[in-house]
């Protein structure tokens, strides 16, 4: 277990280390390829040619692409000196380097930006799982049935309608037109529990009603098929009550699958969820990838895909350690 | 009922029994008119191919078609003089697990995957027993697990039905069904998965726990040589209807339908010449839905027209003392079939 463990934690640093060597290689090739210079994207277009050199030699864009990746690692694990002769800026680790645009160190901009987008996929993570498994089981139990049907219909529409056009929805009905909610805002939670809660209620319920939609028929498939199962017929042979038979024997199989999606799409969110995130105008990392690519902010950009890819390969890990807990036929080694 | 009185109802008694379920098809006549009883102690043998009928009966017996909306069950089932087809599904549910129970074939996929052998014994004696704490549930199971000979019951208690060898898997499956001291025990071709090595040591375990227990078994099979070695009485169904019936000894040693014996002549005999083939039944079983007019079986029986066209026109009606047949060919025609054309070539 303790050497899988390792072996799994070895395989994330590879992974990461590749997406950091391949996000950084089109950093750096973009740029070329576009005949853009980064350096006068940093400085600006109007600069004279004496400082867009020494601009060169402060980001160390005059060396090899292998000498400046190595450098970037560096900044990553142990934080790097920027400098040109006198004038020393230094990054501390993990070091992403600085915005071209606004000149702020890209590590704590991004940090600001995690609790938005935490708030966001954590609160409609909640949501959708609740309402995604219940009308899933509450669907197979009541299969072919009106109820059935117009659950999975509702379904068939959250998951083909994109969220630009459900988020201006929700935001036409419930806050323009019945005027229930706040046109938001984002309050963070240590400021005022209420009020983040309040403010958040409205792109949680656009992004719970996506992915509510693909659990409750990935849940409803998956019930229908443990359902059919010989050990629930067993489970019934035994005299045991209905509500046991589905709730405890049809649902412990028919929830397991839902783990790994979850896990994968919970880990995927958290990179930002750009299009809820815009909509809603919340400053999360979403937003924060949307305005930076608009920018040509590279280094910001870079930053994004780096902290979206940690949290997938983490998610992944994640789940693979949990499903050797509530799977006892898979062996961990 | 006083003590003696010679109408007395046998343990179990099925009486008109149809099951048909209502599919999207058409309606499947899953069983038809089907009437047959054990007493306490003894073992009936249910056989017939795959689709007779022989499961579906069990399933209607403990009522496991209740669940299904679209199975329609009618007819009377009378377990220790209850009547099940007109009972409630909780008067039903207190019965299942409890006085009857059933083993199914496949115990890989009959136990649940996720939990313990141990715990799903426990469930299974907790249901029946609500004042039984954990501990004495346990000791319960781990008491049975030893008694259908699984070495170092407390320690495999806590294993998963994945990390038991097939035999050992059967055994943990009966061990569950009999923790509950049920009177009627529905065996469901328990030995199909299994080893032949492994299928006599089961066989002799259900015997040893029915003679112990005093249950009444049934024996659903398609392996006649189960029946022969197990059964007091048989039932030979086809197409949902029973066909043959009657006691074990003298089914094997008379059998009276065409159709069994087809089934006999599909048995494989060490006696025999290698070289000589089996004579197994020719075509496929009926469908269901549209079952052939007559007798279900005139399409593969050999003799069909002999005896004019009643065959493929008139259902055959179950007639006899003891031993019951449904076949229009007459008694005579019948022995002298069986004694010149089918006997020598058993």
């Amino acid at each position: 277990m303790l050497a899988y463990l390792i072996r799994r934690l070895f395989n994330a640093v590879i992974t990461l280390l590749v997406v950091t060597a391949v996000t950084f290689g089109i950093f750096f090739l973009v740029p070329k390829a576009t005949g853009s210079d980064p350096a006068l994207l940093y400085i600006g277009k109007t600069s004279d040619a004496a400082s867009v050199e020494g601009i060169r030699i402060k980001m160390g864009l005059n060396d090899p692409i292998v000498v400046q990746y190595g450098k970037f690692l560096k900044g990553l694990v142990a934080g790097r000196d920027y400098a040109n002769g006198p004038d020393v800026q230094h990054c501390p680790a993990p070091c992403l380097g600085y915005s071209f645009k606004t000149d702020q160190e890209v590590t704590p901009l991004l940090m600001g930006d995690l609790p938005v987008t935490l708030s966001l996929a954590l609160g409609a993570a909640v949501l959708w799982l609740i309402i995604g498994i219940s009308t899933g089981v509450i669907s197979a139990l009541r299969r072919g049935t009106i109820l059935d049907r117009s659950v999975m219909g509702a379904a068939l529409a959250g998951v083909s309608l994109p969220i630009y056009f459900t988020g201006l929805l929700t935001s036409a009905i419930f806050v323009y037109w019945l005027g229930w909610l706040p046109q938001g805002n984002y309050v963070p939670f240590t400021e005022n529990p209420g009020e983040w809660f309040v403010q958040l209620l409205l792109p949680w319920i656009t992004l719970a009603f996506l992915f509510a939609a693909t659990y409750a028929r990935l849940t409803r498939a998956n019930m229908l098929e443990t359902l059919g199962e010989d050990y629930v017929r067993t489970a019934r042979a035994k005299g045991l009550r209905e509500r046991t038979v589905i709730g405890k024997h049809a649902l412990r199989s028919g929830l397991t699958p839902i783990v790994t999606i979850f896990g994968l799409d919970l880990g995927a969110l958290l990179g930002g969820a750009v299009l809820t995130e815009t909509v809603f105008n919340l400053r999360g990392l979403g937003y924060q990838a949307l305005t930076a690519i608009r920018g040509n902010d590279l280094p910001i950009i870079l930053g994004v895909t780096l902290i979206a890819a940690t949290f997938i390969v983490l998610a992944n890990l994640v789940v693979d350690l949990v499903y050797g807990f509530i799977d006892p036929r898979v062996r961990l080694a | 009922m006083s003590i003696g009185a010679t109408n007395a109802r046998p343990f179990l008694e099925v009486k008109d029994l149809n099951v048909r379920f209502e599919t999207d098809d058409g309606i499947v006549q899953a069983v038809t008119d089907s009437a047959f009883s054990v007493e306490a102690g003894k073992t009936l043998g249910i056989v017939g191919e795959s689709g007779s009928g022989k499961s579906v009966t069990s399933l209607a017996v403990l009522g496991l078609h209740r669940t299904r909306s679209n199975a329609k069950v009618s007819g009377e089932i009378w377990l220790d003089d209850q009547e099940l087809v007109g009972a409630s599904d909780e008067q039903v549910r207190l019965l299942r697990g409890g006085k009857m129970a059933m083993i199914f074939q496949d115990p890989l996929s009959a136990m649940h995957p996720y939990f313990t052998v141990g715990s799903q014994i426990v469930e299974a004696y907790r249901v029946h027993h609500p004042g039984v704490n954990k501990k004495v549930a346990r000791e319960r199971a781990i008491d049975m697990l030893a008694r259908v000979g699984i070495p170092q019951p407390e320690r495999r208690f806590n294993d998963y039905a994945h990390q038991f060898s097939g035999g050992m898997r059967q055994r943990a499956m009966i061990a569950m069904a009999l923790v509950n001291d049920p009177k009627l025990l529905i065996a469901d071709e328990p030995t199909t998965a299994l080893d032949v090595t492994v299928q006599a040591q089961i066989l002799d375990l259900i015997r040893d726990l029915q003679e112990e227990f005093g249950s009444a078994v049934i024996m659903i099979t398609h392996d006649l040589g189960v029946v022969a070695e197990l059964a007091d009485d048989v039932l030979v169904m086809y197409g949902g209807k029973v066909i043959e019936k009657g006691p074990a000894l003298e089914v094997f040693r008379n059998p009276q339908h065409p159709y069994t014996w087809g089934l006999l002549g599909s048995m494989p005999r060490l006696d025999r010449d290698v070289r000589d083939r089996l004579n197994p039944v020719k075509g496929s079983p009926p469908s269901l839905i549209n079952l052939p007019s007559g007798c279900a079986f005139h399409p593969r029986c050999p003799y069909a027209g002999r005896n004019g066209n009643r065959s493929f026109t008139d259902v055959p009606v179950l007639h006899g003392d003891v031993h019951k047949v449904a076949c229009h060919l007459p008694q005579e025609a019948r022995t002298e079939i069986f004694q010149q054309e089918v006997l020598p070539n058993l």
